[in-house]
C-alpha cells in the first residue's frame, strides 16, 4: 500500500488553489540497479481531483514525471470546508485516494 | 606585439565569461531551490514518521511517546533546537539519532542491531529513521536553536568536534576545514558553506536534514557527516557514534541563535 499523499486546497480569491505532493518512486524503466538488470517501469499513469462529483483535474502521466511528484492548480466553484478527494493509478494498478477540506485563504 | 595584445584580450574574454557563468549558474541553481520551495516532499517522510512515532513498535509493543529527547518524555515540539545534549539517564551526550536508538533500545525493546539496520534509505526502500528524523525536526521549525555546553560531558564533545574538524587526515589528507573553512569554496558547482562563518554555519546547520532531489530522499544530519567523511575518504563514519555526535555539537552550538527552519529542501 502506497504511502498517504499531503493535499493543501485553500481558497485564492475566487479560486481554490491545490497542492497536492504524492510518494511515489516513478521509476523509468531506464534504469539499471547494482547488478546490471533493468529496474521495471512503475509510475503513475493517472491522476483525477474531484470536488463535489465533479472532475475538476485530470491528467495522464508518464515516467518523466520526477519521483515523490507536486501538483499545483486551481480550480472555480469551491467552498470552505468542502472535500477536495485525489485519486492516482499508477501502471501496476496500484491506486490511492486522499481527500482534504478546503480552507479559508 | 598586436598578437600579444589580442591574447591579452582573448584572456580578459575568457576570464570575465568564466566569472560570468559561475555566477549566473549560481544563479540559476538559486532560482532552481526557490521553486523547490513549495511542496517539499520531506513532508512525507514528516506525515510518516509522525505515524511511526505514535505507533507501537518493538517486541514490547510500545510507541516512542514516552521517549526523552531533552524536553522531557514525549515532548518534541522544539526539542531539536536543544539538540545534541548530555542525558543525565545514559550519562552521554546524545544526538537526536543517536537518542532514537536509546529509546528503540530501552522503550521499544528492539536490539541495537534492529534499530540500526536500516537508517539510510535507499532506492525503493525508506529507512523509518529518516522519517522519524523528519516528524521531531519538523517540529522545531522557527525556533531559535539553543544548543548548551554548561555540562563537563557537553563541553568535551564540542572541542573534540571542533578537533575534528580542523583534524586532517586519510588519503586525500583532508579535514572538514580543507572544503569549509574558506569563503567560495566548491564541489562542481555547488557552493559549499565556510563553516568558520557564523552565517554560513547557521545557514548549513538549519536545513538540515533536506529533502535531496537528486537522491529522491530525506537525509538526517548523520547522514550528512557519513557522507562528508566518505568524500574525505576517511574511514567510515559509525551511526551515532561519539565522534559524529562530538562533530554534531561542534556544528550545532555553532548555530545557536539562528531559528530552526528544516526538513529543508536541496538539490
Amino acid at each position: 500500500m502506497a504511502d498517504p499523499m499531503r493535499i493543501r486546497a485553500q481558497i485564492a480569491g475566487d479560486k481554490v488553489e491545490v497542492r497536492v505532493l504524492m510518494s511515489h518512486e516513478m521509476e523509468t524503466g531506464q534504469r539499471r540497479d547494482n547488478n546490471g538488470n533493468i529496474v521495471p517501469a512503475w509510475f503513475i499513469q493517472n491522476v483525477t481531483v474531484n470536488h463535489g462529483g465533479r472532475t475538476v483535474m485530470s491528467a495522464q502521466w508518464g515516467p518523466a514525471v520526477a519521483k515523490n511528484p507536486f501538483v499545483h492548480f486551481r480550480f472555480s466553484g469551491g467552498k470552505v470546508g468542502e472535500r477536495v478527494s485525489v485519486t492516482w493509478t499508477d501502471n501496476r494498478g496500484d491506486k490511492r485516494t486522499d481527500e482534504a477540506a478546503i480552507i479559508a485563504g | 606585439m598586436r598578437i600579444g595584445t589580442c591574447v591579452a584580450a582573448m584572456a580578459i574574454a575568457l576570464w570575465g565569461g568564466g566569472a560570468f557563468a559561475q555566477d549566473s549558474t549560481a544563479k540559476a541553481i538559486q532560482e532552481y531551490r526557490d521553486a523547490l520551495q513549495d511542496g517539499n516532499p520531506a513532508e512525507l517522510w514528516e506525515i510518516k514518521g509522525e505515524d511511526l512515532w505514535k505507533q507501537p513498535r518493538g517486541p514490547n509493543k510500545v510507541s516512542l511517546e514516552k521517549c526523552d529527547i531533552g524536553l522531557g518524555p514525549g515532548v518534541v515540539k522544539g526539542a531539536y533546537a536543544r539538540l545534541p545534549k548530555y542525558f543525565k539517564d545514559t550519562d552521554r551526550v546524545d544526538d537526536l539519532e543517536s537518542r532514537l536508538v536509546h529509546c528503540m533500545v530501552s522503550l521499544q525493546g528492539m536490539s541495537r542491531a534492529d534499530a540500526t539496520r536500516r537508517v539510510f534509505g535507499g532506492p525503493g526502500a525508506a529507512a523509518d529513521m529518516e522519517a522519524l528524523v523528519a516528524y521531531v525536526t519538523s517540529q522545531s521549525k522557527g525556533v531559535k536553536m539553543n544548543v548548551a555546553v554548561g555540562h563537563p560531558k557537553e563541553r568535551e564533545a564540542f572541542e573534540m568536534g571542533q578537533k575534528v574538524f580542523y583534524y586532517r587526515g586519510g588519503p586525500h589528507d583532508f579535514a572538514c576545514a580543507t572544503c569549509h573553512g574558506e569563503d567560495n569554496k566548491r564541489i562542481r558547482l555547488q557552493d559549499l558553506p565556510n563553516l568558520t562563518n557564523q552565517k554560513d554555519a547557521q545557514r548549513a546547520y538549519t536545513t538540515w536534514p533536506a529533502y535531496r532531489v537528486s537522491q529522491g530522499e530525506l537525509r538526517s544530519f548523520q547522514w550528512r557527516l557519513y557522507d562528508c567523511f566518505r568524500q574525505q575518504r576517511f574511514p567510515e563514519l559509525l551511526y551515532g557514534s561519539d565522534l559524529s555526535v562530538a562533530l554534531t555539537m561542534f556544528l550545532a552550538r555553532n548555530a545557536n541563535g539562528a531559528a530552526y527552519a528544516g526538513p529543508a529542501i536541496k538539490r
